[in-house]
């Protein structure tokens, strides 16, 4: 498959290693931020071909495991309306809430309708105009300018029973609070692709500046990954710290403007929970006033009782860099992609089924 | 979830277009892609394109990996 392929060329990863070890052996921890590219680091044995020097922390990049409780029960509650129809992104339906599941309410007979697209959903609503659709919104800056644009042709098209519960999340204040937090030394960011695709490399420019940490937008094949740990221990040893674009062939420095131009239409910044992290200031997307009766939360006021996380369930320090899978008590021996206990399980690309598939 | 393939474009109408998604066809909504055309790749994200694909840059990607190789 062209720009696959290429980019999987055994040969050259090897060789691109061989250079990755002839840094002098500093210690570094890098952070990938996105889950999409924990799976590929997993799923391509690329930990196991670093040199021991050279950390790998996941972060908190899937958009399942840091929604918050909260949110996750939330849209339990709207589930158990008999003249709703939820729409979701199949990870969702089976991350655990504090008493129940979108698949335990499907059990119950919940409408609970797994979609690919946002447009998908869209037709949901147009083929069951007696009831009311809400499509569970979550997803980074890479997924919110459908689910604008998904809006937006609801609304010309005059449809009144489409409603989301925007729970969107934005990536540069999550990598800002990490620092902030100082729980994990990070010496440089392995930034979010397809995130960037919409925002550009002059997002992250703060966090290079202001902190002096290196950042490279990296691409989603194995080349790409090791070429932007050979970037990013470059700019350490050269005492530099930029943002660099490695996947230049998608990712332009002012990003998507036609993408950034729809979430501005229809979002507004907001300070959100996020899981493990708590409430960090401008970091999600709610609706603007003149599209909030597609709000979900203000039309059907879902009513939960206190949220509650497993207490043994290490998810968020996981999201953090903090801990690992294994250091949890639950991790393989209660907690399995089959029957997962934290959404960090759940997810495909959730660090702890990432380990437990691969690790 | 910001998982996106490489798929090219067979045909373009209005925001729709009949793209080739390694081997499948699959429609995709191209409202983000200016100027894309057919024959052109793009990345698609839940049914959307969301950014065309340089093959220039991602020619000069694979020279500078050979480079440091």
């Amino acid at each position: 498959m062209k720009f696959v392929d290429e980019f999987r060329d055994r040969g050259i990863a090897q060789r691109i290693v061989k250079k990755i070890k002839e840094f002098d052996s500093f210690k570094v921890n890098l952070m990938e931020v996105c889950g999409t590219h924990t799976m590929v680091i997993f799923k391509q044995g690329l930990k196991g071909m670093l040199p021991e020097n050279v950390n790998l922390l996941s972060g908190p990049g899937c958009p399942v495991c840091v929604t918050s409780q909260e949110d996750i029960d939330k849209v339990i509650a709207l589930a158990k309306n008999r003249d709703v129809i939820i729409t979701t992104f199949g990870d969702m339906v089976r991350v655990p809430g504090t008493d129940s599941s979108l698949e335990k309410e499907k059990g119950n007979g919940a409408d609970i309708r797994v979609v690919y697209s946002p447009n998908e959903s869209l037709r949901i609503v147009r083929e069951n105009p007696a009831k009311k659709v809400v499509f569970l919104a979550i997803g980074f800056e890479t997924t919110s300018p459908l689910i604008a644009a998904s809006l937006l042709d609801a609304r010309k098209e005059k449809i009144e029973n489409f409603y989301i519960f925007s729970s969107h999340k934005l990536i540069p204040p999550a990598m800002e609070a990490l620092l902030e937090s100082k729980e994990v030394k990070i010496d440089g960011f392995i930034c979010p692709g397809h995130v960037s695709v919409t925002i550009g490399s002059d997002a992250y420019r703060f966090i290079a500046h202001k902190y002096s940490i290196p950042c490279v937008i990296t691409g989603f094949e194995p080349l790409d990954v090791l070429h932007s740990i050979y970037m990013l221990l470059k700019q350490i040893k050269e005492k530099r710290a930029e943002v660099e674009i490695q996947y230049f062939r998608a990712v332009r420095p002012e990003g998507n403007r036609i993408a950034q131009e729809l979430i501005s239409e229809v979002f507004e910044v907001s300070d959100v929970r996020w899981r493990g992290l708590g409430i960090i200031p401008k970091s999600g997307l709610r609706l603007k006033g003149e599209f909030s009766d597609l709000d979900a939360e203000k039309e059907f006021r879902p009513k939960t009782r206190k949220s509650k996380e497993n207490p043994d369930c290490v998810c968020g320090e996981v999201l953090r860099g903090v801990k690992r899978p294994t250091q949890c008590k639950l991790y393989r021996r209660i907690c399995t992609p089959e029957e997962p206990y934290g959404p960090c399980m759940v997810s495909s690309e959730g660090t702890c089924a990432a380990y437990y598939k691969y690790g | 979830m910001c998982l996106a393939i490489p798929a090219r474009i067979l045909k373009i109408e209005g925001n729709l277009a009949q793209v080739d998604m390694a081997g499948v066809k699959r429609e995709a909504d191209v409202r983000m892609v200016s100027n894309v055309r057919v024959g052109e790749y793009v990345l698609i994200h839940a049914g959307f394109a969301i950014e065309k694909i340089e093959e220039k840059d991602a020619e000069e990607t694979l020279r500078l990996l050979r480079e440091i190789a």
